[in-house]
């Protein structure tokens, strides 16, 4: 029995030796959806992520990485498993990825709880913005309400005095609606939600939108059911009787498919793949390089600064992973070059950022592109911040 | 009044639509008593076809007789090949086969077409919207839409009443043992009649893949409503699932459009707008548990038991 004992506190010194000393990689989970209809989207990020890796040479801090990438097959309640598995099983460092702000909110409790680092790649539900902000939560993306907001001052300058909002009935659908009623200064006069992921079909709520005869239509329609709502919008006949307005429906995934239906439609954005800035560049030509056929979209752009944020924070620590508040400090000063130029952390370690207007356009041999038309806002800050106890 | 109209228009739409992808169904359900889960990917495939040809061709049209040749054809293949295997066993054999049949064609969909999906533009001549009454103009490319459709219904209800093949359809629908005793080819009417839903199935899909773009895994969600249809409208029975499609395609439509301002005058503002599309798209399946606790053989049986 007492050797049993004596084996056993041996076993677990040894088992606990490795902790202390210096870390020997680092791991980091990745999830996103990387099957069914949106998994173009979780393809992008993951190319853009080991095109991060790529360009660092594999090591961030002079160690080792290793990734561990797991679909949420688009459902909050498979990625909260995997996310629990990411933590529980493979011991990860950091875990980062999740394009989808409902599948974030059902995920984000195990990793916090566990003082596990989470970078959003993309989803910025307001809840995360404000009172439930952490010292382990990080984005690389936006708040979802700040792009929206984006939109509706530029909905401002362009003089539309009433708008029509139809939008997913999910965390980030409702946020993206009240970010643009919070800018726009005309009247808001009705708003539809929709079924979220399964509703395809948008003829009764494009109809609704016909009969209350706005001056401008806001849709956000993220991936694939973006194509599907600028055809309908355009075969019901309201393109060029009411001209629309988004957020996060038209992008590289989704522009080979919207085609000719998505020029002229304004968007905003905080990264588009033209801005002028060196990281940014090489980004853009190393993944067409590396992927022909395919361009980097915004998902991929905020994957890519994860990797880096990841890696400046592993490098500032010379790799010490277990000093936590080292690791948060080393983060907050986003010590990295971004693919979208300047970028600092506000207290509730959303990025204070530009907003852009993009716009479709199609060159001579026909192929369709976006590019930045203009600054619509200069460093934004979202309007959560202030309820986040961090200071 | 004009919006009102139109929801109805949509609403008829969508339910004819509904209506070509339960046709195939219930036809399969009702005469093979086979239980086909794979008719969503015949309906994927309807649509990718149509893409393909359409692309090649340069011509909508001509891409979607195209592709309607060739969904009949796969689907008399599949019938031929897999199908055959399953008859006379336990409808839980079928589930789990046709199931199967499910994954292999989305993987084989993305072997072969990649995974990110296609688009099938339209011509410029149905891109457009059309005066219907004064004061509502309406997508010409949906209006289209439920004239084909209406189209096929008639030709269907030709087929099935007033030709030999439609008398032994009927026949083998109300007693398949009977129709085998009396000497007739089964295997053979077996076959077209899987070909025959395969056939509707695509025209559903390459009909609905202009307004929803091309991906994997598309005639999923959509199977689901043709299976309440086929329940709701009687197993087997052509004209139930007609009628059951209609009020599901307008239930479904009337039910998103209106549900949220009923819902206004009970609930707040905020409560209304979040809950209403949950319920409006429990409407139908309310209706279907309503429909099989008054007429659990649905509303038109044809088994005539």
């Amino acid at each position: 029995m007492r050797k049993a004992l004596l084996a056993a506190t041996a076993a677990s010194l040894l088992a606990a030796a490795p902790a202390a000393a210096q870390q020997k990689t680092v791991k980091i989970g990745f999830i996103s959806t990387f099957s069914g209809p949106v998994a173009a989207i979780g393809n992008d990020m993951r190319n853009s992520f080991e095109l991060a890796l790529d360009h660092m040479g594999r090591k961030m801090g002079g160690l080792p990485v290793e990734v561990i990438y797991e679909d949420d097959g688009f459902k909050p309640e498979v990625g909260k498993q995997k996310t629990e598995k990411l933590i529980e099983s493979d011991k990860v460092d950091f875990i980062t990825g999740y394009i989808w702000s409902n599948v974030l909110l059902a995920s984000v409790k195990p990793a916090l709880d566990s003082k596990t680092f989470l970078i959003s790649a993309n989803a910025g539900p307001h809840q995360l913005a404000g009172e439930g902000c952490s010292p382990f939560f990080f984005s690389t993306s936006w708040q979802n309400d700040q792009t929206p907001q984006a939109m509706g001052l530029y909905m401002n300058q362009k003089g539309v005095k009433t708008v029509f909002l139809i939008g997913p009935n999910y965390a980030a659908g409702k946020d993206m609606l009240a970010g643009v009623a919070s800018t726009f200064k005309g009247k808001v006069i009705g708003q539809e939600l929709t079924k979220w992921p399964d509703q395809l079909d948008f003829s009764a709520e494009l109809a609704k939108a016909k009969d209350a005869k706005p001056d401008a239509i806001f849709v956000f329609y993220p991936g694939a059911a973006g194509a599907q709502f600028l055809n309908q919008y355009v075969q019901s006949g309201l393109k060029g009787q009411i001209p629309l307005y988004t957020a996060f429906t038209i992008d590289e995934l989704t522009l080979p498919r919207q085609k000719d239906t998505a020029l002229g439609v304004p968007g905003a954005q905080q990264w588009v793949n033209d801005l002028p800035n060196e990281t940014n560049k090489k980004f853009v030509s190393d993944y067409r390089k590396k992927h022909p056929g395919l361009s980097p979209t915004f998902y991929g752009a905020q994957s890519y600064d994860s990797a880096n944020l990841i890696a400046s924070a592993v490098a500032a620590t010379k790799g010490n992973l277990s000093d936590k508040a080292a690791v948060q400090k080393a983060m907050e000063k986003a010590d990295f070059k971004s693919v979208r130029g300047n970028f600092k952390y506000g207290n509730n370690h959303f990025p204070i950022q530009n907003f852009y207007l993009q716009e479709a356009v199609k060159d001579q041999e026909g192929n369709y592109a976006l590019k930045t038309v203009a600054t619509i806002v200069e460093n934004d800050q979202d309007r959560f911040h202030d309820k986040c106890p961090m200071k | 009044m004009t919006l009102f109209i139109e929801q109805c228009l949509n609403g008829v739409q969508f339910g004819l639509l509904l209506f070509l992808l339960a046709a195939g169904l219930t036809l399969v359900f009702g005469i093979m008593d086979l239980v086909n889960l794979a008719h969503g990917s015949l309906y994927m495939l309807g649509a990718y076809f149509a893409a393909t040809f359409a692309a090649w061709t340069g011509s909508f049209v001509l891409g979607a007789v195209l592709a309607l040749g060739a969904t009949l054809l796969v689907g008399m293949a599949i019938e031929i090949i897999a199908m055959r295997r399953l008859y006379g066993r336990d409808h839980l054999d079928h589930v789990l086969a046709t199931f199967g049949l499910i994954l292999f064609f989305d993987e084989l969909v993305r072997l072969i077409w990649g995974p990110s999906g296609m688009s099938l533009p339209l011509p410029s001549w149905l891109n457009t919207s059309v005066r219907v009454l004064p004061g509502i103009d309406y997508s010409a490319y949906k209006l289209s839409i439920i004239i084909v459709s209406l189209a096929v219904v008639v030709f269907l209800y030709f087929l099935v009443m007033r030709t030999r093949i439609g008398m032994l359809i009927r026949a083998g629908a109300s007693n398949r043992e009977m129709v085998g005793a009396l000497g007739v080819n089964i295997k053979l009417l077996f076959t077209l009649v899987f070909g025959l839903g395969a056939a509707l199935a695509g025209l559903a899909g390459l009909m609905q893949a202009p307004i929803l773009t091309v991906q994997i895994g598309m005639g999923e969600n959509i199977l689901i409503l043709a299976f309440v249809i086929t329940v709701i409208g009687g197993i087997g029975s052509i004209r139930g699932a007609f009628v059951a499609a209609i009020l599901v395609g307008l239930i479904d439509t009337l039910g998103r459009a209106y549900f949220t301002d009923l819902l206004r005058l009970v609930f707040t503002k905020e409560t209304a707008a979040t809950a209403a599309p949950a319920l409006s798209s429990m409407l139908i399946y309310l209706l279907m548990a309503i429909v099989l606790v008054i007429k659990p053989e649905g509303l038109f049986s044809a088994s005539g038991k």
